[in-house]
């Protein structure tokens, strides 16, 4: 016991270098897990998707369309539940600055083939009545005041035009992974509007959305799709819709990879921080050390002493920052509004803020301490004078 | 003043471990703030460069990228009979009708797709391009199945070398040649002929239409008549402009990105400053006490732990400058998001980013150390002296 006592009484004897490093352990804890929590919103599309569920496209790309006869010919395919489909509309809301995701869907099979987006049974009557209707997510909803009956009106990206629609219904996440800020509506109403201005683009989805009945098929399933339009005008790809999503991922790769090395810099530079104040304490102390080996204290017992201090210096920093994450993300939350359709702190984030404070706890004390051992005891006593 | 300069390098040589420590510290910093500021740079570079200021590019109205774009044949007509566009000393019409698609390719590393950009090419679109040069093979030939790929694209993605074939829209396409066009967005583009693209898509409609001018004043009057006829629903902006347009998202999201880590970096690296010099200031009270002793002022005092902390943090500026100045020798590419298309760029390293990250080091610096040094000019001498 009396080592914790020396321990808090050294922590405490200079306050002010104390006070400062925890401070930087904080604030670096405190980005990393933020830094971490970003990279996690980056996948929330991949973890929020089902394996029961395939997306067909255009085998060219994503921005190429495939026809709407394909529906039936996919339906027939066997082990397929349902299938729905849909177009990416771009539509922009007001101004460029409100983006969020909105897509023209076929909303029956769609609301069946995404259980996770909970609908009151009401509004979703409403919903599938209208046909200029639409149903928006929780968090877009509320950025714009939304409220069901309202009438918004998207400027078409995509497909030219100023579209009006009548808020029927708003959606909330099964969990707090599902994306809220979303707006769908249905396909028929573009598509109707499509055949007047430009018929030739009218009567084509963006995708399809395959229900399958067998998960552990997905691979068969995906493959017989596609076969059936091997060589035609428009050739299919299907995945996953976890695949689907990790492609997505890829293609952004190199903006992952810079947060990932910068958070790892951030980790660095606390262990800079917490090396150099338990090198100066160390150096500020070697004549204490040395009077305690004259005791016939052993080195692990000296050792213990250092790490300890950096240990627990580092510690009470990460603790800190954890308990400072959750009041800085529900700010941060608030400030990006639906550009950030996810963001989740996840325990895993905390257990590894947790084992990074502890590394560099350790890391850090190791020099310091080596040098607190190897102390010679006669030349450092002599210099006390 | 030099006394007191010479006093403080030879603080910092000894005590090295805590002044490498530190200085390393500030240059982590400066390194992160550089190079994410040198990525937004380089992207919104490439893209601007891609453009050309001469260079008119007609879209239907309201499309933010040429993929949605779709103009009319009746209307690529209407267009090109305008009196305004150039024509280049062979006599040939200096405006083409591109058509641009998406297609998946595969990444030499990896086995996961990204869409790379499939341009359908007129007559004038390479002489509109000043920055595109082919570097080995020759052009498509008109009405074939042959691309040009560019450079970038080549280095990256699977079975590109002039003589391989790639199949897309049921058709084989042979590769014949590769273009180049620096640090620009051609260089990450495929071109074909847009009559074969045209029909291999079964898309009977142009995506846009760039034209030289032959007055570059005419700009505004031009775009007012394109714009104000009502049988077109066009709009037409200038090349560089709507590439700039097209970086924004992207160089606005890393610039927010870098500068708030940033200031989380700096807050680090202050303190990591302060304690060290907070260390120095408390190793060295019979020092200052001497200094006063011999009539240095306060002032001085303060100016000279002042000065310390500022060489430690320009030293920790230029090594993590000189660290990020050697990113620009690094490719990156990456989905440009509003294009929804593969980019590759350069980190680019600007005058001004250099002195903003200077700035940035000297600020860090002084903020650092402004605290102990006001606490080194306070002590009193009697005490001070004492202490030995």
């Amino acid at each position: 016991m009396l080592i914790l006592k020396l321990l808090f009484r050294n922590i405490f004897r200079q306050r002010l270098r104390t006070f400062l490093t925890v401070l930087a352990t904080t604030v670096a804890i405190l980005a990393f897990g933020f830094l971490r929590t970003i990279i996690d919103a980056w996948y929330s599309g991949v973890e929020a998707s089902s394996p029961a569920r395939l997306i067909t496209r255009n085998a060219i790309s994503l921005t190429t369309p495939l026809p709407i006869s394909y529906k039936d010919r996919i339906r027939k395919v066997k082990g397929v539940k349902e299938v729905s489909y849909g177009q990416w509309f771009g539509g922009i809301y007001i101004s460029e600055k409100n983006f969020f995701p909105n897509f023209a869907v076929e909303a029956e099979t769609f609301l069946q083939l995404y259980p996770e987006y909970i609908i009151k049974p009401e509004e979703k009557i409403a919903f599938l009545r209208d046909r200029k209707g639409c149903v928006a997510g929780r968090k877009v909803a509320e950025e714009f005041g939304w409220e069901v009956g309202d009438t918004i009106i998207l400027k078409g990206t995509v497909f030219p035009g100023e579209w009006e629609f009548t808020v029927r219904a708003i959606y909330r996440g099964a969990g707090p992974k599902v994306d809220e800020t979303q707006v769908f509506f249905h396909w028929d109403y573009i598509n109707e509007g499509l055949k007047k201005t430009y018929p030739t683009r009218a009567d084509h989805v963006g995708f399809f959305v395959v229900g399958i009945n067998d998960p552990r098929r997905a691979a068969e399933i995906s493959l017989e799709i596609d076969s059936l339009f091997k060589n035609s005008l428009a050739e299919t790809l299907t995945e996953t819709e976890k695949a689907f999503q990790l492609g997505f991922v890829a293609m952004t790769e190199a903006i992952l990879i810079t947060i990932k090395i910068v958070s790892i810099v951030l980790i660095i530079i606390i262990l800079l921080i917490v090396a150099n104040t338990m090198a100066m304490n160390v150096r500020d102390r070697l004549s204490e050390y040395a009077t305690m080996k004259a005791l016939g204290f052993n080195w692990p017992y000296i050792s213990g002493l250092v790490l300890g201090e950096s240990i627990m210096i580092s510690l009470t920093g990460s603790l800190c920052g954890i308990v400072l994450t959750f009041p800085a993300s529900k700010i941060f939350v608030d400030a990006m509004g639906t550009l950030l359709p996810v963001f989740y702190i996840t325990a895993e984030t905390l257990l590894l803020d947790l084992l990074i404070a502890l590394c560099v706890g350790v890391l850090a004390g190791l020099l310091p301490a080596l040098n607190a051992i190897g102390v010679p005891v006669q030349r450092a006593l002599q210099r006390i004078g | 003043m030099s006394l007191f300069f010479t006093y403080n390098m030879r603080n910092l040589l000894t005590r090295r471990l805590a002044t490498v420590i530190t200085a390393a510290g500030m240059a982590f910093v400066v390194f992160v703030f550089s190079s994410v500021q040198m990525m937004a740079e380089g992207l919104k570079k490439t893209l601007v460069d891609t453009g050309s200021f001469n260079n008119l590019i007609i879209l239907r109205k309201g499309s933010q990228a040429e993929v949605v774009s779709v103009v009319d044949r009746q209307k690529a007509l209407i267009i090109e009979t305008l009196p305004e566009i150039g024509i280049s000393p062979e006599g040939i019409l200096l405006s083409a009708k591109e058509h641009v698609v998406l297609i998946n390719l595969y990444k030499k590393d990896g086995d996961k797709p990204s869409n790379v950009v499939i341009r359908g090419i007129d007559r004038a679109s390479l002489l509109l391009r000043e920055r595109v040069r082919l570097i080995s093979g020759r052009m498509p030939l008109p009405g074939s199945t042959e691309i040009v790929v560019g450079s970038a694209i080549q280095k990256r993605f699977k079975g590109l070398s002039i003589g391989e074939k790639l199949r897309f829209g049921l058709r084989e396409w042979t590769v014949v040649g590769i273009m180049d066009a620096g640090n620009t967005g051609f260089s990450s583009e495929i071109w074909a002929d847009i009559d074969t693209l045209m029909q291999t898509f079964r898309r009977p409609f142009y995506s846009c239409i760039v034209f030289r001018l032959r007055n570059p004043q005419d700009f505004s009057s031009v775009k007012e008549k394109i714009e104000g006829d009502p049988r077109l629903g066009l709009m037409a902006k200038r090349e560089v402009e709507f590439y700039r347009e097209q970086s924004e998202v992207m160089a606005r999201f890393l610039k927010i990105l870098g500068n708030s880590l940033a200031i989380v970096f700096s807050i680090g690296a202050i303190i990591g400053a302060m304690i060290t010099m907070y260390a120095q200031v408390a190793n060295r009270i019979q020092d200052i006490g001497t200094l006063r002793a011999l009539g240095f002022q306060k002032r001085d005092i303060l100016m000279g732990f002042l000065i310390e902390s500022i060489i430690l943090s320009l030293v920790g500026g230029v090594v993590g400058l000189i660290f990020a100045s050697l990113l620009q020798f690094l490719e990156v590419s990456t989905l440009n998001w509003q294009t929804f298309s593969e980019l590759a760029f350069r980190f680019n390293l600007t005058l001004g980013i250099s002195l903003k990250a200077i700035a940035f080091s000297l600020f860090m610096g002084i903020l650092g150390g402004i605290l102990p040094a006001l606490r080194a000019s306070r002590i009193n001498i009697v005490e001070a002296l004492r202490m030995g």
